[in-house]
């Protein structure tokens, strides 16, 4: 399997501007609505890779979880024009909460510090 | 005590001892299984952490370029200059498999980034927006490792989290069950044999008696 597929990005206007640049299939999206549908757009596209800005992503926390578990679509948060609230993060952390059952990145931040 | 329910014989006394020892071996396996995949999920996950962080950064100059670019450039020029992608960035999808998770893996389409004219006229145009589609693309790459890495780590943290509970529940529910059914059983066939033992004796004396009683006679 090694076609060349396009990525996505779903979002405020302004950020995904970025991403049309590079050539993403985009779809601005500024509700939650907006957001679900666009992401069950770029899926059924078989879009393998969507870039979705923070703020939107915390609109639509259910469309997120139904593409979480499978291999083929990934929904990537990223920050938007205002820089990270920490969503991405946040989401990483959740991820090593349900691996592990603690948090054990809370440590590596200290030890840096 | 948990016991299943079953006839006591000897014939569900070899199959529970025979689902006892695939329940263990079972056992066993999952959960070296979860160690390695808790092994090789840390390590991930700090990759992910440290990786994200980074990302986010170049990231924020990236658009923070791109907002330059909009600042200087008239909305309507801006989108007819983008209209036709500067960099036409594929990627393709391979796949693979951490212990049997089957994980993407993405590469980006070598010529796609190395492009290096952009397909818009000079005029119209400002030298932020050439600047800030460089970024972008410089940061392209970052940005599909992140996504690798993170949608990696997000099914291993499914994965363990079933193997935890496959492994939890032959621990704690299935191995105990089957142990106390084979003591049940055990003992239950103990039991009938005593009972049968006694039983035998007892007849064996009233024969005796009976015997002795028409000697007498």
């Amino acid at each position: 399997m090694a076609d060349k597929l396009r990525m996505g990005a779903v979002g405020e206007a302004d950020v995904i501007l970025a991403f049309k640049a590079i050539g993403a299939m985009t779809i601005p999206a500024v509700t939650a609505d907006e957001v679900t549908q666009a992401l069950h757009r770029l899926s059924r596209d078989k879009v393998p890779l969507i870039f979705i800005t923070e703020a939107a992503a915390r609109m639509a926390p259910e469309a997120i979880s139904r593409y979480e578990q499978t291999p083929d679509t990934a929904v990537i948060p990223i920050p938007g024009i205002g820089g990270s609230d920490g969503y991405g993060t946040q989401r990483v952390r959740e991820n090593v909460i349900k691996a592990i059952g603690a948090d054990i990145l809370i440590k590596q931040d200290r030890n840096e510090e | 005590m948990a016991v299943l329910q079953v006839n006591p014989t000897r014939m569900e006394l070899t199959q529970m001892k025979r689902r006892l020892v695939t329940a263990k071996r079972g056992h066993k396996l999952l959960k070296d299984k979860r160690d390695e995949l808790v092994r090789r999920f840390i390590l991930l996950v700090r990759e992910n952490y440290s990786l994200r962080e980074k990302v986010e950064k170049l990231l924020g100059y990236a658009l923070n370029d791109f907002a330059l670019a909009r600042a200087v450039m008239d909305p309507g020029s801006l989108r007819q200059a983008l209209m036709y992608p500067a960099r036409q960035a594929a990627i393709s999808v391979g796949r693979t498999n951490i212990l049997s998770v089957p994980v993407p893996q993405y590469t980006i389409d070598e010529d796609s980034l190395t492009q290096g004219s952009l397909p818009y006229g000079m005029a119209d145009t400002s030298a932020q927006l050439d600047n800030a589609i460089e970024t972008m693309a410089e940061v392209l790459p970052s940005l599909i490792h992140l996504a690798e890495k993170e949608k990696t780590s997000s099914l291993l943290a499914d994965e363990i989290q079933k193997i935890r509970r496959r492994v939890n529940a032959l621990e704690y529910v299935m191995i105990p069950q089957f142990e106390d059914t084979i003591r049940y059983i055990t003992m239950k066939l103990e039991e009938n044999e005593r009972g049968a033992l006694i039983r035998l004796m007892k007849v064996k004396d009233m024969i005796e008696q009976r015997e002795a009683n028409s000697q007498l006679i």
